[in-house]
């Protein structure tokens, strides 16, 4: 059960796959026009990534290992335009903001690496677990990068307006070069809280 | 002329790295030294060519008539991961200097966004034969044209003083942001369904 635990936070804090690990940039940085779609797009991820991790863990002793990675892509591919299908069923509105980028949730890289990594080794329910904690990372992660971009860019938050009309509203932070100034100022903001945590241990270590 | 405006504007207006966010993860991590840049931007382009092509045929001639075109996106990657594979195989034999300069990127390649998104963007659009590949081609050289500018800025950012928390990834970030304002003065310098028009396809 601890392990399974630990797995879980690992994916959120000490692993984060968008903070710590930079990987699956692509939609991180695309869909964070608001916080709605970075969510829609991190629950979308999140469901292929438990599902392909549960899996890929339950075949991990039938797939040959030379032939494993076309075995693992082919497994999330399937579980991708399951998804795929099912948003554009009941939820055509996120379906077509987050457009392009749903077929794409095939070649992000946590899932692949993931899968790599941590499922094809570890049995089902820890696989389960790292699944839904590497999923709630990215999903927290494009959460906030979402909240920070809809905030400066359209003044509001979920679609409510709180920044007053007359406020001006810095256009280019919903726009292209936003996102990547967003991303990175917040990067280097966990990475300094990080280094002053590590600091902060080692200085009572040394005391002690 | 139509023909390389569509290009033109593959390569500028919608680069695919810094107005759609396709490639970013191998932008920035092969992005530290211009030798290696220029060697991923050619083995991408090679790559998103064929790629192009490959599932033009694959899904225009075997998904549609099959009636099972919502399976494109298993069909796609496979088609890439197999074309990936075989480039590699191919190029080994063919020319052995070739390979030793792109051999390593080659297999990361297949996990680039940008070849994947260029093959479902040209079945969303639908374009013909010559406009997939004109599309794939002119996306590529945009790439590459992309990741070799920001390993000139980052081999020279290196060397400056920064604050210790923005080294690495942050920095590559603010970088590609500016870099992107300065691809914004490109929008709507060409429009690419009025082109698409005008060429009749």
């Amino acid at each position: 059960m601890s392990k399974a635990l630990s797995a879980i936070k690992n994916g959120i804090i000490d692993e984060n796959p968008t903070f710590i690990q930079v990987i699956g940039t692509c939609p991180t940085l695309a869909v964070t026009t608001s916080a709605i779609n970075g969510i829609g797009m991190g629950l979308s991820t999140m469901v292929v990534l438990i599902c392909s991790n549960l899996f890929i863990s339950l075949l991990r002793k039938i797939i040959p290992d030379t032939v494993r990675i076309p075995c693992f892509i082919v497994v999330i591919a399937s579980f991708v335009t399951i998804v795929q299908l099912l948003l554009s069923a009941f939820l055509p509105e996120l379906n077509e903001s987050l457009g392009l980028y749903i077929p794409l949730i095939v070649v992000n890289c946590i899932i692949l690496g993931r899968a790599e990594a941590f499922a094809s080794k570890n049995g089902p329910i820890t696989s389960l677990c790292d699944g839904i904690g590497n999923g709630l990372g990215f999903t927290i992660a494009l959460c906030i990068i979402g909240l920070v971009r809809e905030f400066l860019g359209a003044g509001t938050l979920f679609g409510a307006t709180v920044l007053p009309e007359a406020f001006p509203k810095t256009l280019v932070m919903i726009m292209a070069p936003g996102a990547f100034f967003t991303y990175g100022a917040l990067m280097a903001i966990f990475k300094r809280i990080i280094n002053k945590m590590k600091e902060k241990k080692a200085a009572n270590e040394a005391a002690a | 002329m139509n023909y390389l405006l569509f290009i033109l504007a593959a390569v500028f207006v919608n680069n695919y790295i810094l107005s759609q966010f396709l490639g970013i993860c191998p932008f920035l991590g092969v992005s530290k030294k211009v030798e290696t840049a220029a060697g991923m931007g050619v083995a991408v382009i090679f790559v998103m060519t064929l790629a192009s092509i490959a599932t033009y045929f694959i899904y225009s001639f075997i998904l549609v008539k099959l009636n099972i075109s919502y399976l494109y996106n298993i069909a796609f990657i496979l088609v890439i991961a197999a074309l990936v594979q075989f480039v590699e195989m191919f190029i080994k034999k063919s020319s052995p200097a070739l390979y030793s300069s792109l051999g390593v990127y080659l297999p990361l390649i297949t996990t680039n966004c940008a070849v994947l998104g260029v093959a479902v963007s040209n079945m969303q659009a639908g374009y013909g034969f010559l406009l997939s590949a004109l599309n794939g081609f002119g996306g590529a050289v945009g790439f590459a044209v992309a990741i070799i500018l920001m390993a000139g800025i980052r081999e020279r950012v290196e060397e400056n003083d920064h604050p210790k928390a923005f080294e690495g990834f942050p920095f590559a970030l603010i970088t590609a942001g500016l870099m992107s304002i300065a691809f914004l003065g490109f929008q709507g310098l060409i429009n690419v369904s009025t082109v698409v028009k005008a060429m009749g396809l």
